[in-house]
Parts: structure tokens; C-alpha cells; sequence
């Protein structure tokens, strides 16, 4: 599946977008894939109250399935207006 | 109804011209809001840049602006909402509302402003000579939703 990453926490991991392949069963599992990765996905993650994600490009919670998703995107809580 | 995400300036008079031009005569009440880029207390904001996440952002304001014609008896709706790098003074976003009366159109224009804030995938970051910082977001403007 596609990840994508906005605003800090594509600065903290150095990358707006990349390819996983991954059999977690939730997005819970897949951030703690990603965190054993490399040490700046532990700093974007550490803190999941600062975070929210998306799946197919609607706002989810962590523990949503990722069953046929697509595009996981992770971003911190949004400030339009 | 119309959503546009754009990275140009919009023009905010001929805009709301237009709006009001195209509402239809049983529509007595519009109501326009538009967000300006603020000056840091310090005065030296040189650019605030906003990122936003291309498609999400439209499907989100979307939905926003077809559940605010849902829950108030709208004849028409606007959001712009800037991307990109833009100056203090400088318009983020507008939202126009047309409803037979005013309650309706002020209610409406307040619920996608609310919405639009804390659920529409849009990141500021202000930038000065000496720093760049993520605006955080505030817990005020998730409250806001409540009262919806």
C-alpha cells in the first residue's frame, strides 16, 4: 500500500510518500512496524495523541482495519481556515 | 454548491459578486466570511505556507459543504481555500452562504468554517527570517464541532 506522510510528520521522516508492503491487520500494527523500522519513524510516532490517519483518503482511528486499503496517510491534526 | 482548492489568489469581491448574482430571488439572506493570513505578534511572519493533502482536501469539503445544504435550508454554497506559500494580509479562504433567511445562512457559514478548521487536511506553517513552526492546532476549534 501507498504511506503517505503531511506537514511534521513528513519533515521527521524525511519522506512525503512510500510503497509498504505489510500484513498488518490494523493501522495500529502497521505504525508498529514502521516504528521498528528506523529511528525516525519512532520519533513521528511516538506520540499517537499528536496524530491522526486517514485510509483511502477519509479520516480513520488506529485500530480501523486495513483490509483492501490503498493509501494510509498520517498527519498531525489539521489547521485549515 | 462550489468547493475549489486553488494555490492563485482569489478575488474575494468579484467572487461574492458573482455568488450573490447567481442566488436565486427567493433567496433573501447571504452571508460571506473569508480568513486573512494574521501577522505574528512579533510582526516578522514573512510567509505562511500551507500544505494540504490533493484529493482528500476536495472530498472534505465536499462533504462539509453537501451536509451544511443538508442541515439548513440553503439555495447555494461557497468554499475557496488557498494553498501554498502566501504574505501577511493575504486571503486563505472564503465560504458563502445563500439561504431564504438569514438564521440559515449565518448558521450554515459558521458550521463549514467550524468543520473546515479542524476536518478538511490543510497544514499551516509560519515562517520567519530567524524560524518555521507548525501551527498547532487548538483544542477550542475541536470543541467548536460539538455544538453541531
Amino acid at each position: 500500500m501507498d504511506v503517505l506522510y503531511f506537514a511534521w510528520v513528513r519533515e521527521r521522516i524525511g519522506l512525503p510518500k512510500e510503497r509498504v508492503e505489510t500484513n498488518a491487520i490494523t493501522v495500529t500494527d502497521l505504525i508498529e512496524e514502521l516504528r521498528a523500522k528506523e529511528e525516525r519513524y519512532e520519533v513521528a510516532f511516538s506520540d499517537l495523541s499528536a496524530l491522526r490517519v486517514a485510509l483511502d483518503q477519509e479520516l480513520s482511528d488506529f485500530d480501523a482495519p486495513l483490509a483492501g486499503v490503498r493509501e494510509v496517510a498520517f498527519f498531525p491534526p489539521m489547521t485549515g481556515g | 454548491m462550489r468547493v475549489l482548492v486553488q494555490d492563485a489568489p482569489f478575488d474575494f469581491g468579484g467572487e461574492v459578486n458573482t455568488f450573490a448574482d447567481a442566488a436565486g430571488t427567493s433567496d433573501g439572506a447571504i452571508v460571506t466570511f473569508t480568513g486573512v493570513v494574521r501577522d505574528l505578534a512579533r510582526g516578522d511572519l514573512d510567509v505562511m505556507e500551507i500544505e494540504h493533502y490533493p484529493g482528500m482536501t476536495e472530498k472534505a469539503l465536499i462533504k462539509i459543504a453537501e451536509e451544511a445544504m443538508q442541515r439548513w435550508s440553503l439555495g447555494d454554497a461557497l468554499v475557496i481555500h488557498r494553498y501554498g506559500r502566501l504574505a501577511p494580509g493575504d486571503k486563505i479562504m472564503m465560504v458563502a452562504t445563500a439561504a431564504p433567511h438569514r438564521k440559515d445562512a449565518f448558521e450554515a457559514a459558521e458550521y463549514l468554517m467550524d468543520y473546515l478548521k479542524s476536518r478538511a487536511p490543510f497544514w499551516k506553517k509560519e515562517i520567519t527570517g530567524q524560524r518555521a513552526d507548525w501551527v498547532a492546532a487548538k483544542d477550542a476549534d475541536e470543541d467548536a464541532l460539538k455544538r453541531w
